[in-house]
């Protein structure tokens, strides 16, 4: 059976349909909550609270998106109550979340123009963003969700994504970049 | 024009330049520091894209503890649905007896009231 097939089965009730659903996407879930949240253990339990929201609400889902987007859209709302919550609970600032990490290149030469390495560093740097910054890069220039969408999970006008995003694309190259002369960080 | 004038707005371009004015644009073509600086945008860009597909593997047993917490949850659900039919069901029955009750009482104080008048 393929998603769609899955989707009318669980609408109607059928809950091994929807398990085969998980089953089928929760790597690709994971994967989201952990760009969005930087922290294994909250992505596990973004991962949790997704599939709990998306079995609550599968009924209401109409087709008109894509079962993936709309998935992306409880993932991303369901990271961001996470990170709420661990931000009261660890009285965490906004700013700088991370332990500092050298991405520049040269820190490590011999992983210079190495695609996968690219990755990697692009990686590394997206999780050194704030959270608020790091949400609207991982849901429109890594997962491709429209700013619109982004907004209303997001609770913010369409024009602050904007400009989230713009600054969330310059500080990663401030991150990957030393002084804006070295061409193959990336 | 120089180029730190502009540098702000080299992150938009990705998106379209609807929103740049002509003779800015029309510098960003021509200066080369410009150029580079998008062209390593771009490039920022496109790795950020593969990263869609390339996925991270979570530790062992998430599926196993993501299907037992839905498994909890579907019967914390039936088990609240159960409790809520039988809420409104003695509900109902309270509801009638009490009716029924009330009926009763005014029944017998119209009768009282009809036999007193039938005295007097």
């Amino acid at each position: 059976m393929d998603h769609a097939e899955l989707v009318t089965a669980a609408q109607a009730g059928d809950r091994q349909a929807f398990e085969e659903l998980v089953r089928q996407t929760y790597v690709d879930t994971y994967t989201l909550a952990l760009r969005l949240t930087a922290d294994e253990e909250d992505a596990r339990d973004v991962v949790q609270e997704t599939y709990l929201r998306a079995w609550k609400s599968i009924k209401r889902f109409r087709g008109d998106a894509q079962f993936s987007t709309w998935l992306y859209r409880i993932t991303a709302n369901a990271a961001f109550t996470q990170i709420a919550r661990r931000r009261r609970h660890r009285t965490e600032s906004l700013e700088g979340v991370n332990e500092p990490v050298d991405v520049r290149p040269e820190a490590q030469p011999e992983e210079m123009a190495e695609s996968r390495a690219d990755l990697e560093r692009v990686s590394d740097a997206i999780a050194l963003l704030t959270p608020k910054l790091r949400a609207v890069v991982v849901l429109k220039d890594v997962y491709g969700l429209p700013h619109e969408a982004i907004a209303e999970e997001l609770g913010i006008s369409v024009a602050a994504t904007k400009v989230r995003l713009h600054r969330g694309r310059k500080r990663l190259r401030d991150l990957l970049f030393e002084d804006g002369r070295s061409a193959h960080a990336v | 024009m120089r180029y730190e004038d502009v540098a702000e707005l080299l992150p938009r371009l990705l998106d379209g330049n609807e929103s740049i004015d002509a003779a800015t644009l029309a510098f960003i073509e021509s200066d080369l520091r410009c150029q580079a600086e998008l062209a390593r945008y771009r490039k920022l860009l496109r790795t950020l894209q593969q990263l869609r597909t390339r996925y991270l593997e979570p530790s062992p047993g998430l599926l196993a503890q993501t299907l037992a917490a839905l498994e909890e949850a579907s019967e914390r659900r039936a088990l609240r649905s159960v409790l809520t039919g039988r809420r409104i069901a003695y509900g109902a029955i309270g509801g009638a007896v009490a009716a029924g009750a009330a009926t009763a009482v005014l029944v017998a104080r119209s009768r009282r009231r009809a036999g007193l008048r039938l005295a007097g």
